[in-house]
C-alpha cells in the first residue's frame, strides 16, 4: 500500500517542518514575553489573549510551548551529534581492527547499555551540577552503543568486499580505506539510526528536565512546564495539557518522518 | 563475558564519581575544617592512595554488597536500596506485565490481519502511544481518576504492610502509564517479526500441507518469530526500570529513583552512586540473561 505510506510520510514532513518553523519563529517572536511574569493573570483556561492559558506566574503558555522548541531541537541535535559521532568512531575502530581492541570495545558497549539517559543524568547531576548539558551528555552516551554496532556491523561486512581489497591493492592506507571507501557506504543505516534517534532524545530531554535533572528554570523546556503544572492539577489542568500535547505532536511528527526516511534509504528493512 | 561487562559498568561509574570537582573529604567536612582533620579523613577514606588501588578496593567491597554509607541517613546504601526494591521492582513488573499481555496479542493479531482495517488500527494506535511520554500519560491519568473522578490517590505509598491491594492499587496508574507507552514499542516489533516468519517458505509448506491457520501461526510462526521478540523485550525490561524512576516522581512514590534524586539535593554521592551500579548492573544482567534465553528458545543456539 504505497498510497497510506506517502500519507504518513507526507504528515511527518508536515509535522516536523511546522515544529522547526515554529522553534525558529519563537526566536524573534512570540505572541507574550515567555519569562514576563503577571501577578493579576494567574493559572487561566485558555481565553482569547492566552489561546493556552496561564502559568502560576501568569506566563502566557503558548509563548513558553513556542520557546521550548528551540531547546528541544538543540538538546536533540547535540545529544545525537554525540552519540553518533563517539558511536560511529568505536564502531569503525573495533571493526576494522579487530582482535583485543574489539573485544574490549564490545563488552564496553554492551556496560554502556546498561546506563539510559535517567541513570548517566543520575551520576552526572550528582558529581556536577544538572543542567541542559548534562541531558545533552546522558542521552548522547545512551545512544552510542546502537551507533557503535551498526557501524561495526557495516565494516565487517564491506571489509573484505572486492572494492576494499582493490583500493587497498592499489595503496590506499587504512585512513583512507576507512573513511573514503567504507564510511561513504555505512551512511544509509546511520542516517536512519539518526532520524529515530532524534525523538527519543526530544522524549529524555523532556523527561530530565521533568526531574529536574535537565534544562534548569527559567528556561522553557516542555518537560520542565509538566513538572511545574503537576502542583496545579486542580486549579489548571490546561496547564498539564499543552506541554505535554507539544511533546507528543513533535515526537509523532519525527517519528513519521524517520518511518519515512527508511523506507526510502534502507529498503531492506522496510516492512509494510 | 558478562563478567568483564560487569567490570566495565563499576569502572564507568568509579571513573564519574572521580570526576567530581573538589575532593570527597572536603565536601563531607566543609570547607572551613583544617588540613590536620582533612588529611586524616582523606587517609581513612583510603583518598591518598592510587586511584586504581582505590577502585580495586572500592570494587572488591562492592562485590561483597558494601556500597559504603549514605552521608544523609548515616545508613549503608546497600539496605537503603533493599528498602526501596519492595516499590520499584513490583512497579517496573507490573509495568512488564502489562506491556507483555497487551502488546504480544495485539502485534500478533495485526500481522495475521496484515493490512487490514485491524491492522492499521493498531499501527495508528502504537505510533500515538510511542509519542505520548510516560511521565505525562502519568499526569493525565492523575488528572482523570484521582482529580476528576476521585478514584484513585494522586500518589503515595503506604507500603505493603498496609495490604496488597491497597499496594497494587497505588501501583496500578503508573504502571499502565508505564506499561502502555513501551507495549507501543512491542506492538510494532512484534508485528515485524511475526510479519517476517510467515513469509518463510516453512509456513508456505506448512499451509500447503492443509494445516488450519490457528496451528500454522502458533506451532511454525510464533516460535520462530519469538527470538526477535525476546530480545526487543529484554531491551525494555532496561527501559521498564528507568521509566520507573520517572513515574515514582510522577507519583511520588518512595522508590530507587526518589531515593537518588533526593541524594542529588542533599549532596549524598554514595547513594547516587550505589544506585547507579546497582541499577546499571541489574540491566546489564538482564541483557545477559536474554542472550540465555534464545538458547532455551532456539536449539540452534549454543553457547560454549
Amino acid at each position: 500500500m504505497r498510497r497510506r505510506r506517502h500519507v504518513t510520510f507526507l504528515l511527518g514532513v508536515v509535522i516536523s517542518a511546522a515544529l522547526a518553523g515554529t522553534a525558529a519563529l519563537s526566536l524573534v517572536y512570540t505572541p507574550s514575553d515567555p519569562l514576563a511574569m503577571a501577578g493579576g493573570s494567574r493559572l487561566q483556561a485558555p481565553t482569547r489573549a492566552h489561546p493556552f492559558g496561564t502559568d502560576h506566574y501568569g506566563r502566557d503558555v503558548l509563548s513558553r510551548v513556542m520557546a521550548g522548541a528551540p531547546t528541544s531541537i538543540a538538546v536533540g541535535v547535540i545529544a545525537v551529534g554525540i552519540g553518533a559521532l563517539v558511536g560511529i568512531v568505536l564502531g569503525l575502530a573495533s571493526g576494522w581492527i579487530g582482535g583485543w581492541l574489539d573485544e574490549g570495545a564490545m563488552r564496553l558497549i554492551d556496560a554502556v547499555q546498561g546506563f539510559p539517559a535517567i541513570l548517566s543524568a543520575l551520576l552526572f547531576s550528582a558529581v556536577f551540577a544538572p543542567g541542559i548539558g548534562i541531558s545533552m551528555v546522558a542521552i548522547g552516551v545512551a545512544f552510542v552503543p546502537a551507533f557503535a554496532r551498526l557501524t561495526r556491523g557495516a565494516v565487517l561486512e564491506l571489509r573484505d568486499r572486492e572494492f576494499v581489497v582493490a583500493a587497498r591493492a592499489l595503496g590506499a592506507r587504512d585512513r583512507r580505506l576507512v573513511l573514503r571507501h567504507i564510511l561513504p557506504n555505512t551512511l544509509a543505516p546511520l542516517i536512519v539510526q539518526a532520524t529515530t534517534s532524534f525523538p527519543v532524545s526530544i522524549l529524555s530531554e523532556a523527561a530530565l528536565a521533568y526531574l529536574g535533572l535537565g534544562t534548569q528554570p527559567p528556561h522553557p523546556s516542555w518537560g520542565l512546564m509538566l513538572k511545574e503544572a503537576q502542583n496545579f492539577l486542580g486549579m489548571n489542568p490546561w496547564f498539564a495539557v499543552f506541554p505535554g500535547a507539544a511533546i507528543a505532536m513533535a515526537v509523532l511528527g519525527l517519528n513519521l518522518l524517520g518511518d519515512g526516511l527508511r523506507d526510502l534509504l534502507d529498503p531492506r528493512t522496510a516492512l509494510g | 563475558m558478562f563478567v568483564a561487562t560487569l567490570f566495565f559498568v563499576s569502572a564507568l561509574v568509579f571513573i564519574v564519581v572521580r570526576l567530581l570537582p573538589g575532593d570527597p573529604a572536603t565536601l563531607i567536612l566543609g570547607v572551613e575544617s583544617t588540613p590536620e582533620t582533612l588529611a586524616r579523613l582523606r587517609h581513612a577514606m583510603g583518598l591518598d592512595r592510587p586511584l586504581p588501588l582505590q577502585y580495586v578496593d572500592w570494587l572488591a567491597r562492592a562485590v561483597r554488597g558494601d556500597l559504603g554509607t549514605s552521608i544523609q541517613y548515616d545508613l549503608p546504601v546497600g539496605r537503603l536500596i533493599l528498602s526501596r526494591l519492595p516499590v520499584t521492582l513490583p512497579l517496573a513488573v507490573l509495568a512488564a506485565a502489562m506491556m507483555v499481555a497487551v502488546a504480544l496479542p495485539l502485534g500478533i493479531y495485526a500481522a495475521t490481519h496484515h493490512r487490514r482495517a485491524g491492522d492499521y488500527t493498531a499501527m495508528l494506535t502504537s505510533q500515538l502511544g510511542i509519542a505520548v511520554p510516560a511521565f505525562w500519560s502519568g499526569l493525565l491519568l492523575i488528572l482523570l481518576f484521582s482529580v476528576r473522578l476521585g478514584w484513585f490517590r494522586s500518589g503515595g505509598f503506604d507500603g505493603w504492610s498496609a495490604g496488597v491491594w491497597t499496594g497494587v492499587k497505588s501501583l496500578l496508574l503508573p504502571a499502565i502509564a508505564l506499561g502502555a507507552f513501551q507495549a507501543a514499542v512491542l506492538v510494532r516489533a512484534t508485528r515485524s517479526a511475526v510479519l517476517e516468519v510467515l513469509r518463510e517458505d516453512f509456513v508456505r509448506t506448512a499451509r500447503a500441507k492443509g494445516l488450519r491457520e490457528g496451528r500454522v501461526v502458533h506451532r511454525h510462526a510464533l516460535r520462530n518469530a519469538m527470538i526477535p521478540i525476546v530480545t526487543v523485550i529484554g531491551v525494555q525490561l532496561g527501559q521498564l526500570i528507568a521509566g520507573a524512576i520517572v513515574l515514582e516522581s510522577v507519583f511520588a512514590l518512595p522508590g530507587l529513583g526518589r531515593l537518588a534524586l533526593g541524594a542529588i539535593s542533599a549532596r549524598d554521592l554514595p547513594v547516587v552512586q550505589g544506585v547507579t551500579l546497582f541499577v546499571a548492573a541489574s540491566i546489564v544482567f538482564i541483557n545477559f540473561a536474554v542472550d540465555l534465553a534464545y538458547a532455551a528458545l532456539d536449539p540452534r543456539i549454543r553457547y560454549e
